[in-house]
């Protein structure tokens, strides 16, 4: 037996043990990629209230899931395509049929999801597949999912990267980004588009009902520390990533579902924020 | 020799001919034509849904137009709406949102950056340089909600002047301020006029129209009267354009006028 006594050899073999396996490997780079662009689009969705939509996007794709599922089709090319359909609808049904953006989106949120549940619950094994499809299992994440998790994400973050400062135009003040000549329409469809193929990609790590959590929670809490756009993007991700990793391993020693493991880590760092922020509920009559 | 010319008259700034708006069918401007000379100052005034917003909103190219034409400085209104600034309504704003008084004012010139481009080391002279003229300058570290009225004006003036405007339009800028506010920054616009800026205000503010600036436009869906104060802010010309929306005391001869 090694000795028990080395903390600092306790320490590291804690932390590398689960790393003798190549699928922890494999979600622990998944979520953490995962955490990161979910965190930079998640920025936008919590500074202009799109919580619900992002909610609802990753319920709705469930439909996607369901009918690749069927067809055996690839799941999150479905998913993904059904997404942003799903994106694209709500916006469009809201701006021209006189709709309520956020009646649209329990539409498309409920009916998607219901659809899904339809397509899965007549298929053979359905448990097994509705529950992993539902509450993430990043365990499961094969090579060819962590190569799709990996472009995506560069897509993404070069996408954001390229049109950071229209992006943060449009969502700030759109009238005068209008008036300064930038296409407004089209860069708000092209970010929900990105929020779609996010949830899509986020779907395998945290599932379906959680993945708002991890668009929401690590920005809320940085916002709560920063005032800053850009610092409250960087401080999300590394909210984000630090609770995946946490969560991680807290879903291997303790044996609990890893996507809820990770999204309860990043609860516990919202509620630390808001307790302790220099805005937040412990200084709020102190501070100035 | 071409300098005496900018002596007497100066040049048309803004002109407006026959323009016709709506909201589906409804016109919300009827056969508008009028023109302001560059250096000028003038309030367009007239009650709730006169059009005001929407009038900046076409010059603006934020809606189309069903017929007429708008020049800015000569020029076709698409080709000269770089020379357009504009301020919306303060209460339009998002006080909320975690951007710096810099990053506002800095926002004011991606209209001239275009897709993709960053922010250069002139983009950010110019923005210290706009801070500066509005006495903003030790401010632009400042969360934008954390302005007092008059400074969240003067931040979104700058961001007006970041984009370089021969013409500026300002949507209501003086609600809400007090009487002190409310004079320095009468005092700004003045300065701003002085450099030969050509201002339009939408304003409620009949008083301050009548004291501090060259000229009136009064607006219900049609021009209804465009001239000097003096001439222009009478009883007739205010009942004609506010109809039932105002109320006018005549006191020995002065005319006070307030909304119901």
């Amino acid at each position: 037996m090694p000795a028990i006594s080395d903390p600092l050899a306790s320490v590291s073999r804690f932390l590398l043990e689960p790393m003798r396996f190549a699928f922890m490997q494999r979600g622990l780079l998944a979520v953490v990629l995962v955490s990161i662009i979910c965190a930079v689009i998640g920025t936008f969705v919590v500074l202009k209230g799109m919580a619900f939509i992002g909610d609802a996007l990753a319920h709705s794709s469930f439909a996607g899931v369901a009918t690749a599922f069927v067809l055996g089709a690839n799941i999150y090319l479905g998913a993904a395509i059904w997404a942003v359909l799903a994106a694209l609808t709500i916006a469009f049904i809201s701006r021209r049929a006189g709709v309520r953006f956020d009646t649209a989106i329990g539409i498309i949120f409920a009916g998607g999801f219901a659809l899904g549940i339809v397509l899965i619950s007549g298929a053979k094994n359905y448990t097994v597949d509705l529950f992993s499809f539902l509450f993430g299992n990043v365990l499961g994440v094969g090579s060819s999912d962590l190569l799709l998790i990996g472009v995506t994400s560069a897509i993404v973050i070069g996408i954001i990267g390229l049109l950071y400062k229209e992006f943060l135009f449009t969502s700030y003040d759109p009238t005068m980004a209008a008036a300064s000549g930038l296409p407004v329409g089209l860069l708000q469809y092209l970010l929900l588009a990105l929020l779609g193929i996010t949830t899509v990609v986020s779907m395998k790590a945290v599932g379906i009902v959680l993945v708002v959590a991890m668009l929401v929670t690590p920005p809320a809490a940085a916002a709560l520390l920063t005032q800053r756009f850009h610092l409250i993007m960087l401080l999300g991700a590394a909210i984000g990533v630090l609770s995946s990793i946490v969560g991680l391993y807290l879903s291997f020693y303790a044996r609990v579902a890893s996507g809820a493991a990770i999204v309860l880590v990043a609860t516990f760092f919202f509620l630390l924020a808001l307790l302790f922020a220099p805005r937040g509920l412990l200084f709020r009559r102190g501070g100035g | 020799m071409s300098s005496q010319a900018s002596g007497a008259e100066k040049e048309t700034a803004l002109e407006v001919k026959g323009l016709w708006v709506g909201y589906d069918k409804h016109p919300a401007l009827e056969d508008v034509s009028f023109s302001v000379r560059a250096g000028e100052m003038v309030g367009v005034v007239g009650p709730n849904g006169a059009g005001k917003s929407t009038l900046f909103k076409v010059i603006l190219g934020l809606r189309r137009a069903w017929r007429g034409t708008i020049q800015v400085a000569g020029m076709e209104a698409k080709s000269g709406r770089h020379l357009l600034g504009y301020m919306p309504q303060m209460e339009l704003v998002d006080w909320q949102f975690p951007v710096t008084v810099f990053d506002v004012v800095m926002m004011g010139r991606y209209g001239r950056l275009g897709l993709f481009h960053r922010p250069m080391r002139k983009d950010r002279d110019a923005v210290l340089s706009c801070l500066e003229q509005v006495g903003m300058q030790d401010l632009a570290g400042r969360q934008i909600g954390e302005l007092s009225g008059g400074q969240q004006r003067r931040a979104f003036i700058a961001r007006a002047l970041a984009q370089e405007p021969e013409v500026l339009l300002l949507d209501e800028p003086m609600a809400g301020l007090d009487a002190a506010a409310q004079h320095d920054f009468l005092v700004l616009l003045d300065t701003l006029r002085q450099q030969d800026k050509t201002i339009l205000v939408a304003t409620h503010d009949l008083s301050c129209v009548a004291t501090s600036f060259d000229k009136a436009l009064c607006l219900n869906r049609r021009v209804i009267a465009l001239g000097s104060p003096r001439d222009v802010l009478t009883m007739e010309i205010l009942y004609a354009t506010y109809q039932s929306h105002l109320l006018l005391v005549n006191v020995e001869g002065k005319i006070y006028a307030s909304h119901k």
